[in-house]
């Protein structure tokens, strides 16, 4: 590599590193919000806050609250004696669900008829809603075998056994962390790149570099290393407390993710270098730094799924670099991918990177203030 | 605080903005633009989802449940002849699940007993999942109920959940999604409007030049404040105005009330901004700490799409600091609820001190001093 690179890419570290808030910002930030978000990211509920509003005076009913009472994943919070009491519990996101018991459940069970169950839930969430509803579903029905074997029902003539691959016991975290490993690779490359050709524009220091002898490739990628370099290094720290500290399993190949890792990088470095280059101030670079980011996150398919979008943006999503570095990490880590089941990944992930990277190099010259 | 003065700063301030648009399009442009994309976009409901069916030996009473799982809109069943290519579509995720009905489901069912309905699910998405499981056993249990009815045999359903779901019965995911997203587009725009602006003053100079006037520290931060929040609030109207009429989003509760939270709001947002500002007094630094601090928080922490109910302990507390905590609770309600008040008032107040707190050290820390 030419010398003169060289001094591009030490001028680049120190011009980060140098003032004391960047250098934490650049490091800190990131492992913190690791650990926060790795804890705080999750679909799966616990401490379902729940009331009881039971008319039924018998022991079917008893039985039954017991099963909830037993269930780690419900808390009870209340017992009510009427009607009226349910819709404060609701409105004040006091309880989450009621479970209304009517006054002739053991009776109807003990002479066998179906007798309800009134499951009142607040819908305001509706995802937590769907899921809550779900785990009230999975109590009744072992209440309801139990029930039927113990009080001579019959049997019925046919039942789910559901297994589940790549995560037994579908713990949402071997889904969230992985992918939290993506969405902060993006943004501290972003940090690094998005507003450095903007700071230099606005303070005039870019046109100085330009009447240097150096050539647009010769920038580019010297803006391109310390990005690159930070990028990878935080990306692979956070991976590995991904793997030891949060316990994901990882059962693909290492060369796979390393490959993927890169490609990922070049892509991210190449689009915040050219938001950067377009941007005549900082505050546009800022504005396009999140006008990238946040649909980059949100399109991604990292907390809801891209097969629920309709057609025309699941066909935007195509050219969204992490939606193919979220297939890459979670293939590598819960599904045992290796390099050649992932192709189909690698391709596109590198055609945007010479994409943004040209463009950004072309960007230097063409746009002058 | 000399009115005239302040005029004057908002008059600048206000001539700047037009001088570089990026200002007018953060607060006008990016709302629609994201509101569009996510509206459309982000979805919990998953609907058609492909599901490989292996059915070793079709009999009636075979073609009966995958008859059932045809019907629902939640599933697209695909027909595969062994579970070796279904094994195979499940690894190529071409599809999601595999129903399998082994060839003595049927014999069993005959002489009474329980035959056993595989299901196999890709895990990775843990929360997709746990989705399609509750959509497998609806589809069990109506098979079941459909079967008693037919055959003339008794419901093996002792208790069932009837389940009445208040204030978004369909289970719409953009009727919550949409108000949460306004949640983060105003966290990101309250911050993005005042984050570079003290620290342009500082970086440029001129801050400098503002001092040597007789202006007073908080005519400065009130002239920076003013423009930005009537811009702000501007924003804010547009977005409601599209879930409201775009989105069908219901808007139980009243307007004012509404109207008077999101401006509680984003003088919060705008505080961290300000606070932000003037604490980096560099704008490459400022920029980077407003990427940090305000995107990824309000969307993980601020129980829009992940329920803080069941985060750890530790992690509930840390919510408490991410203002777009309170403003989600808030729009939730208003949108799909109505007025509750004690939910109103508490979330209110926190954000009352959030501004209060932002503002109150943004001007403790800036004084007229060079250094």
């Amino acid at each position: 590599m030419p010398a003169r690179i060289w001094a591009l890419v030490i001028k680049e570290f120190l011009a980060l590193l140098r003032d004391k808030k960047s250098r934490f910002v650049l490091i800190g930030p990131p492992l913190i919000q690791l650990l926060v978000f790795g804890y705080a990211a999750t679909f799966d509920l616990s401490h379902i806050p729940y009331a009881v509003y039971n008319q039924d005076t018998g022991f079917a009913s008893r039985e039954l609250l017991g099963d909830f009472q037993g269930s780690p994943a419900f808390q009870q919070v209340e017992t009510i004696a009427n009607e009226g009491q349910i819709a404060p519990l609701i409105d004040n996101e006091k309880a989450l669900l009621v479970l209304q018991i009517g006054p002739h459940f053991t009776r109807d069970l003990l002479l066998h008829r179906p007798a309800p169950v009134q499951v009142i839930i607040n819908g305001r969430n509706s995802n937590t809603a769907t899921l809550a509803l779900n785990y009230v579903n999975t109590v009744l029905l072992s209440f309801d075998t139990r029930w039927a074997a113990d009080h001579h029902w019959g049997r019925p003539p046919a039942q789910l056994v559901v297994r589940s691959w790549f995560n037994p016991n579908l713990l949402s975290r071997w889904f969230i962390v992985p992918g939290i490993v993506a969405l902060l690779m993006l943004v501290v490359t972003l940090l690094v790149t998005g507003l450095s050709v903007a700071r230099e524009r606005e303070q005039g220091t870019f046109d100085q570099l330009l009447v240097t002898p150096m050539g647009p490739v010769e920038i580019l990628v010297g803006k391109a290393l310390p990005g690159f370099i930070i990028g990878g290094l935080e990306g692979l720290l956070i991976a590995l407390v991904a793997v030891f500290w949060f316990q994901v399993p990882f059962v693909g190949s290492i060369l796979a993710l390393l490959v993927g890792m890169a490609l990922f990088l070049l892509a991210a470095v190449g689009i915040g270098l050219m938001i950067s280059s377009l941007a005549v101030t900082q505050q546009q670079g800022l504005l396009g730094v999140f006008l990238f980011l946040v649909p980059a996150i949100i399109l991604s398919g990292f907390a809801t799924p891209i097969a629920n979008m309709p057609e025309l943006v699941q066909d935007l999503t195509y050219i969204n670099p992490m939606r193919y570095f979220l297939v890459i990490v979670r293939g590598v880590f819960l599904e045992g991918d290796n390099i050649p089941m992932l192709w189909s990944q690698y391709w596109p992930l590198a055609l945007i990177a010479i994409f943004s990277m040209s463009a950004a190099a072309w960007l230097f010259r063409h746009r002058m203030q | 605080m000399n009115l005239q003065r302040l005029r004057g700063l908002i008059r600048k301030e206000f001539i700047q903005i037009l001088r570089d648009p990026s200002a007018i399009a953060i607060a006008f442009f990016m709302p629609v633009f994201l509101l569009f994309l996510f509206g459309y976009g982000v979805s919990l409901d998953a609907k058609h989802v492909p599901v490989a069916v292996v059915v070793d030996q079709p009999t009636a009473e075979t073609s009966a449940f995958v008859g059932g799982l045809q019907q629902s809109l939640y599933f697209e069943p695909q027909i595969y002849t062994s579970m070796h290519s279904a094994r195979q579509a499940l690894m190529a995720r071409k599809a999601d699940g595999i129903l399998w009905l082994r060839a003595d489901f049927s014999r069993q069912i005959l002489q009474g007993n329980t035959a056993s309905i595989g299901v196999l699910i890709n895990g990775v998405d843990a929360n997709n999942a746990r989705i399609l499981e509750g959509y497998m056993q609806g589809i069990w249990q109506n098979w079941l109920q459909q079967r008693a009815f037919n055959v003339g045999a008794p419901l093996i359903i002792p208790v069932n959940g009837e389940d009445r779901i208040w204030f978004n019965p369909a289970l719409r995911s953009r009727d919550y999604l949409v108000p949460g997203l306004i949640a983060v587009i105003m966290t990101l725009i309250g911050a993005l409007l005042t984050a570079l602006v003290v620290a342009r003053e500082w970086e440029r100079g001129t801050m400098e030049a503002l001092m040597a006037t007789p202006v007073t520290m908080s005519e400065i931060l009130l002239g920076k404040l003013i423009p930005y929040f009537i811009m702000g609030m501007g924003g804010m109207l547009l977005s409601v105005a599209l879930a409201v009429w775009l989105f069908a989003v219901p808007l139980v509760g009243s307007f004012w009330v509404l109207l008077a939270c999101s401006a509680l709001f984003l003088l919060t947002a705008l505080g961290m901004g300000l606070l932000i500002s003037s604490v980096a007094r560099n704008q490459f630094v400022a920029g980077q700490i407003a990427i940090i601090v305000t995107f990824l928080p309000a969307f993980i922490l601020s129980g829009f799409i992940f329920d803080i109910q069941s985060m750890p302990a530790a992690i509930r507390i840390i919510t408490h600091i991410v203002a777009a905590r309170y403003f989600v609770s808030i729009l939730q309600t208003i949108f799909l609820a109505g007025d509750v008040w004690p939910i109103i008032l508490w979330n209110s107040l926190a954000l009352l001190l959030m501004a209060a707190f932002f503002l109150g050290v943004t001007l403790r820390r800036s004084h007229k001093r060079l250094d």
